[in-house]
């Protein structure tokens, strides 16, 4: 184990898998000569050339489908979108060509595509630098999306989405890339999609949520049990596949749960795991399931009403109280 | 560079032939391929008119002198992609007739056993590379699938055919810069045809079409899609060229099309008047003109040509035949081949269906 950060990690896991497979590539904005606009890509430039590691022009929509085709002609691309923001742009070729080709085909065309990048908000960047972005993707049967919140799942994960042999959409969290945590410094320390992990355990009420929103559910679950609550926090790590067992062997054992996105609610990813959640587990629910998102509203820019704006840790502990039926203290 | 649009020779008169450096037993050649294409859309025709293929269906009769010419000028490992309107320059590309009009019908014998249809179809084996529906969209994935060659440091070539339409789109420019500052080896040809359905190009464009890949720096030409010699020639030499790393290029194909925009589109009306439409079918029948060539050279003769003719019907016949007794797919192919890699962990599928493995 080695304690390193999120970007690290990421770091970490791309240049073992450009080490160990010599099809697998980068491309994106600033990827190469300037270090990534977040320096995830530090140093592979220098480790892999520029045959590798492949400066862009600003041209979303365009790199995003030529390296559609690549995978298309075999080869295993990583597509650094500088951020998710910036990704409607490719969505047509993620969604109309990623996603379907090897349907379309019947077999014939599998895609091994890795789209990766920051989603969701920073800190005051406004309406259009703020988007949480799971839902366009996750939406769209052929597309695996996956969200690590931690140093271990982000090296884990990607080297994971990296051998997938379907398009994956990889999103990382701005303000995550310099937390730090231990990570197995092991090259073969992949972790499968579709595992979710229990990020804290308790037993009153579950809290389910994916990527950055992990750490607000586990600060929410630190004051819940100085008041004797406990919470399991089920860290899903992949929205699609989904760990739906995981999700209901918690809800079966507390028979609450709550809900935590950084995106909007209105047929966001807590919808669907609330219709799940009803669907399978229904008669082990004590309380109707709530969700905790985003405010139904654009992101504003000034720093009072951009806090107002996102799910906060309070929050979170006041929709667990909801469930309980409990006074908050 | 080779060829602009083909003039008629002056005196002393040099047969079209020699002019491209075409000997008369690949004419034929042309010829037979051109016959094949027209066949066998005009038995999807007759296919979608009695209910046996369904959805949209454009076809490709009136355009055929730029699937035979283009591709029959490639090398058998280079790769093609195409739009929607793709049967013929899937047939051109060495996919089996019988399988093309299959896929046209729905059936398991089809390129996507019946999961594509008319605009999709595929064939990884003779790197036919589809078959995409959304106008440009396979114009960023031809320069990935060049990218790729250059990465591997292959010598195939890419041939990536577009609508006239295609070329007001973003993706169509992104590509092409990125074609050009990566000197890709992918040839983008345009098969103008003047209209993007009820659309004059000259109504969405005040550059001409051959100005396009200009701001790219990727060097243009033109030529007469309907002069098959024209075109074989043209695009053997740029073959050439792109193959020995010459970067990209950039053809407008001059080309005309004989039926509507698909099924439910009349040959003319609207948009373009009868008169037109006559003009080009009685002039620039891509297939009668070579016929005249080969008449004009002594190397057929009109049993020649009906022995070839009756030979493209029957192969289109037998499609058809084959494609009406292929069975249409099972209920186990509506799930398969959604995902690459099924057996991990987790849900992947969200509707609840009492077919889904985990009821
Ligand atoms: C992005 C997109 N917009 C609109 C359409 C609908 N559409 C299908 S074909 C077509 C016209 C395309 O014309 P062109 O590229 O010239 O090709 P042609 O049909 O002439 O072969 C349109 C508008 C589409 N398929 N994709
Ligand atoms: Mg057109």
């Amino acid at each position: 184990m080695a304690v390193m950060t999120y970007r690290d990690a990421l770091n970490a896991a791309l240049r073992e898998e450009m080490a160990r497979d010599p099809d697998v590539f980068l491309m994106g904005e600033e990827v190469a000569e300037y270090d990534g606009a977040y320096k995830v890509s530090k140093g592979l430039l220098a480790e892999f050339g520029d045959h590798r590691v492949v400066d862009s022009p600003i041209s979303e929509l365009g790199f995003g489908g030529l390296c559609v085709g690549a995978a298309m002609a075999g080869l295993r691309p990583v597509v650094e979108f500088m951020t998710f923001n910036f990704a409607f742009l490719a969505l047509d070729q993620v969604i109309n060509s990623a996603a379907k080709l090897l349907y379309m085909s019947n077999g014939q065309f599998p895609i091994p595509i890795v789209f990766r990048g920051p989603t969701g908000a920073a800190l005051q960047l406004s309406a259009q630098h703020s988007q949480a972005c799971e839902t366009y993707y996750v939406h769209a049967p052929g597309v695996k999306v996956v969200t690590p919140a931690t140093p271990a799942d982000a090296k884990g994960l990607l080297k994971a989405a990296i051998r997938d042999n379907d398009p994956v959409a990889f999103m990382e969290g701005e303000l995550l890339y310099n937390f730090k945590g231990e990570v197995p410094e092991d090259d073969d320390f992949v972790i499968p999609l579709g595992v979710a992990d229990l990020k804290h355990e308790g037993d009153d009420v579950t809290i389910v949520t994916h990527g950055k929103m992990v750490h607000v559910a586990l600060q929410a679950a630190n004051k819940l049990s100085t008041e004797g609550i406990g919470a399991d926090v089920v860290d899903l790590r992949s929205i699609r596949p989904l760990d739906v067992d995981a999700i209901l062997r918690s809800v079966q054992k507390t028979n609450r749960a709550v809900y935590l996105e950084e995106g909007w609610a209105y047929v966001g990813v807590g919808a669907q795991i609330v219709a799940t959640i009803q669907e399978e587990a229904f008669d082990y629910l004590d309380a109707p399931v709530l969700r905790v998102t985003q405010a139904d509203v654009p992101m504003p820019y000034a720093k009072n009403l951009e806090m107002m704006a996102k799910p906060s840790a309070d929050r979170v502990v006041e929709a667990c109280n909801k469930v309980l039926y409990r006074e908050a203290r | 560079m080779a060829g602009t649009k083909t003039r008629r020779a002056k005196a002393p008169k040099e047969s079209p032939f020699d002019m491209h450096g075409i000997a008369p037993e690949l004419a034929l050649d042309l010829l037979r391929e051109m016959l094949r294409y027209r066949r066998f859309e005009e038995k999807a025709e007759e296919a979608y008119a009695i209910g046996k293929i369904g959805g949209f269906c454009h076809l490709h009769i009136g355009q055929e002198g730029v699937a035979a010419g283009a591709i029959k000028a490639l090398r058998e490992s280079d790769y093609v992609i195409t739009a929607y309107r793709d049967h013929t320059e899937a047939i051109a590309k060495g996919v089996a007739p019988t399988a093309v009009m299959a896929e046209l019908f729905g059936r398991t014998g089809g390129t996507s056993g019946g999961k594509g249809g008319s605009m999709h179809m595929f064939a990884r084996s003779v790197r036919f590379m589809g078959g995409h529906g959304i106008v440009s969209g396979q114009v960023p994935l031809a320069t990935g699938i060049a990218f790729r060659i250059k990465y591997k440091s292959e010598d195939d070539i890419v041939a990536c055919f577009m609508g006239d339409a295609a070329v007001n789109q973003g993706g169509f420019h992104e590509a092409l810069n990125m074609a050009a500052i990566w000197e890709l080896p992918v040839i983008f040809v345009v098969e103008n045809n003047h209209y993007g359905m009820g659309t004059a190009f000259r109504r969405v464009s005040l550059t001409d079409m051959v100005e396009r890949s200009s701001p790219y720096a990727i060097p243009a030409s033109k030529v007469n899609g309907q002069d098959v010699l024209a075109t074989y020639a043209h695009f053997r030499d740029l073959a050439a060229e792109v193959r020995n790393g010459g970067g990209p290029r950039f053809v407008d194909v001059e080309t005309y099309r004989f039926r509507g925009h698909s099924m439910s589109d009349p040959v003319s009306g609207t948009y373009r008047p009868k008169e037109e439409v006559e003009q080009h079918t009685h002039f620039d029948d891509p297939i009668a003109i070579l016929r005249d060539h080969l008449f004009e050279a002594g190397s057929l003769d009109q049993d020649g040509l009906e022995a070839m003719d009756a030979e493209a019907r029957e192969e289109a016949q037998e499609a058809f035949e084959f494609a009406d007794a292929s069975p249409v797919p099972g209920p186990e192919a509506l799930y398969e081949h959604v995902w690459a890699d099924v057996d991990g962990n987790g849900r992947l599928r969200f509707d609840g269906r009492e077919e889904a493995p985990w009821r």
